[in-house]
């Protein structure tokens, strides 16, 4: 496939963001069960999730340069019942939404008690509408995944890997940035932050590597003489049907070089996984925040480079019609 | 329930393209909207088309077979870019079975275009929105046109007669004949898309004639033949005679 870089965009933002909400959340539900100190509410939990608005909006933004005709994107939340894209269009908003609900409830305080649980668990209107939201987040990375998962013939999507990435990818992204956030203000969070952060990255290495792996080994169903349904094996195409090209040679292929397109996979092995492991062990003995904003940065421009390689690396069976490109 | 659909017969297909010319000329000057053209009259030319024929060498010299194949979209019975369309722009007929795009509809989000194993959609450039053929659903119906031309256009165009229309779930009707006399078949049967289009195969009228055949093995002079044969390039009386 052609990849887009509005839709790499889209994934790796929308990632972030739910990867950072979902970071603030935990530390505050573990805050509430008193394993970690509590923070100040607007200014760690408030603006912490107005900043994955931020990152989910300017996914929201990435997205709609994907659409031919983004006046109607309205449209796209009418088929629900079978279409995962009209999902993600009503779980996105519904998330972007609620994230900004939690945001607003802890920078105006508007968070009253709603019950006590055994007299010391205090559970706030936040809590509740935060658990909602890890729901909403949950659903959301489902729905992106499963966007690519469930066309069965792109057989390198097709798998419950392509979810599993996307939501572990998403997470270790997030939490990167919930750690640049808590070293910025200075948090005692840093050290949490920073642990999950490698912990979601190694887990997600494993579950990234196999796909790869799995890749390698895709024997593909359909062949050119499915395609045309005559029974030879040696088939030859002598013309396309155009002369300069047509969507079918423009959308279905990466159009890069081999030597590109496989160094892509180990400098996003790299960019991903390796190097902001190693920038974060690194920050975590020195303290330094440039390494800490650094691993994020880093791990940012190796998802872009990630999500480049998923794309490219899916072979539509259209492009059996197609040849000689 | 009917199902419309094109049966084309790769055994006379001669890839002349008039189907390609056909529909775009029929589907460019119709309501919908025009199928934009970039580059048409210069180098690398390219636009939007429903139909292509693309061309297939079948086997190493000298043993090969020039296919011509031509490619639309294939009104599957199970088609996959329906349910994964965000808006329901692309939809399946219930009365003939015709897929279809509502271009008012329609987001351009391409979609339905990776969700088709065929490559049968093809996105506007010019319109924003995916198009693909409509088996000429303006002209089947319109009861103005005489009743032989209620058929696509790439049908009537078609000079060795290799696009037949028709209803592909009535076991009587002319296509449902040549798919099962003529070993119709599906392309990429592997998804279960079923696709309704039929390509009809190349097929070549062999008789086997053993050698026996061609000398008689009881012809009653063998019997009162006294000499040998004559070898085949000697002279017999029937060469020099004129009885």
């Amino acid at each position: 496939m052609h990849p887009a870089f509005s839709v790499i965009f889209l994934t790796t933002l929308i990632g972030v963001g739910q990867g950072l909400f979902l970071a603030l959340y935990t530390g505050q539900l573990y805050s509430v069960i008193k394993v970690l100190p509590v923070q100040d509410s607007a200014s760690f939990y408030g603006y912490g999730s107005l900043l994955s608005v931020i990152f989910l909006i300017a996914g929201l933004v990435a997205s709609v340069f994907h659409l031919g005709r983004p006046e109607r994107a309205w449209r796209s939340a009418a088929r629900w019942k079978t279409s995962w894209l009209s999902r993600e269009v009503i779980a996105l908003p519904a998330f972007i939404g609620t994230t900004f609900i939690y945001s607003m409830i802890h920078i105006y305080g508007w968070n009253p008690v709603l019950f006590i649980i055994n007299e010391s668990f205090i559970i706030d209107l936040s809590l509740v509408v935060g658990a909602v939201n890890t729901l909403l987040a949950f659903i959301l990375f489902i729905c992106t995944g499963m966007i690519y998962a469930c066309i069965k013939f792109l057989q390198e999507w097709a798998t419950p890997l392509t979810v599993v990435n996307y939501t572990l990818l998403g997470m270790a992204s997030g939490f990167a940035l919930s750690t640049v956030f808590a070293a910025y203000v200075s948090s005692e969070l840093v050290n949490f932050y920073a642990a999950w952060t490698i912990f979601l990255t190694l887990f997600a290495f494993i579950t990234r590597s196999a796909s790869l792996i799995r890749n390698t080994k895709i024997k593909y169903k359909s062949n050119l003489s499915t395609a045309i349904g005559i029974r030879h094996t040696s088939i030859k195409q002598k013309a396309q049907g155009a002369m300069g090209g047509s969507f079918n040679t423009r959308e279905y292929f990466h159009g890069a070089k081999p030597i590109f397109f496989k160094s892509i996979k180990w400098v996003f092995l790299m960019l991903v996984f390796i190097v902001p492991t190693l920038l974060l062990s690194g920050a975590l003995a020195t303290d330094m925040f440039a390494l800490f904003a650094s691993a994020f940065v880093v791990q940012y421009i190796g998802l872009i480079a990630e999500r480049w390689f998923f794309f490219a690396q899916a072979n539509h069976p259209q492009n059996l019609y197609y040849q000689t490109i | 329930m009917t199902q419309l659909a094109l049966v084309i017969d790769l055994n006379v297909c001669v890839g002349c393209h008039a189907c390609v010319t056909s529909c775009k000329e029929w589907n460019t000057s119709g309501t919908a909207g025009f199928m934009s053209d970039y580059n048409p009259y210069e180098k690398d030319p390219t636009g939007t088309f429903f139909n292509r024929v693309q061309t297939f060498e079948v086997g190493e010299y000298p043993n090969t077979q020039t296919v011509h194949f031509p490619k639309s979209c294939l009104h599957c019975e199970e088609p996959p870019c329906v349910p994964v369309c965000p808006t329901g722009a692309s939809y399946k007929r219930e009365e003939d079975g015709i897929v279809l795009v509502d271009y008012d509809k329609c987001i351009g989000c391409k979609y339905c275009s990776w969700a088709c194993p065929y490559g049968a959609r093809e996105i506007d450039e010019n319109q924003k929105v995916m198009k693909k053929c409509t088996l000429c659903v303006d002209r089947i119906y319109d009861e103005t046109l005489a009743e032989e031309e209620r058929k696509p256009a790439c049908v009537l165009a078609c000079p060795t007669s290799a696009r037949l229309f028709g209803d592909v779930n009535d076991p009587d009707s002319h296509v449902s004949v040549q798919i099962r006399e003529n070993g119709g078949y599906q392309l990429m049967p592997e998804w279960g898309t079923k696709p309704a289009n039929h390509y009809l195969p190349r097929r070549k009228a062999n008789i086997s004639i053993h050698k026996d055949e061609l000398t008689r093995v009881d012809n009653p002079l063998n019997k009162e033949r006294q000499l040998p044969m004559p070898d085949e390039d000697e002279q017999t009386l029937d060469d020099i005679m004129s009885w």
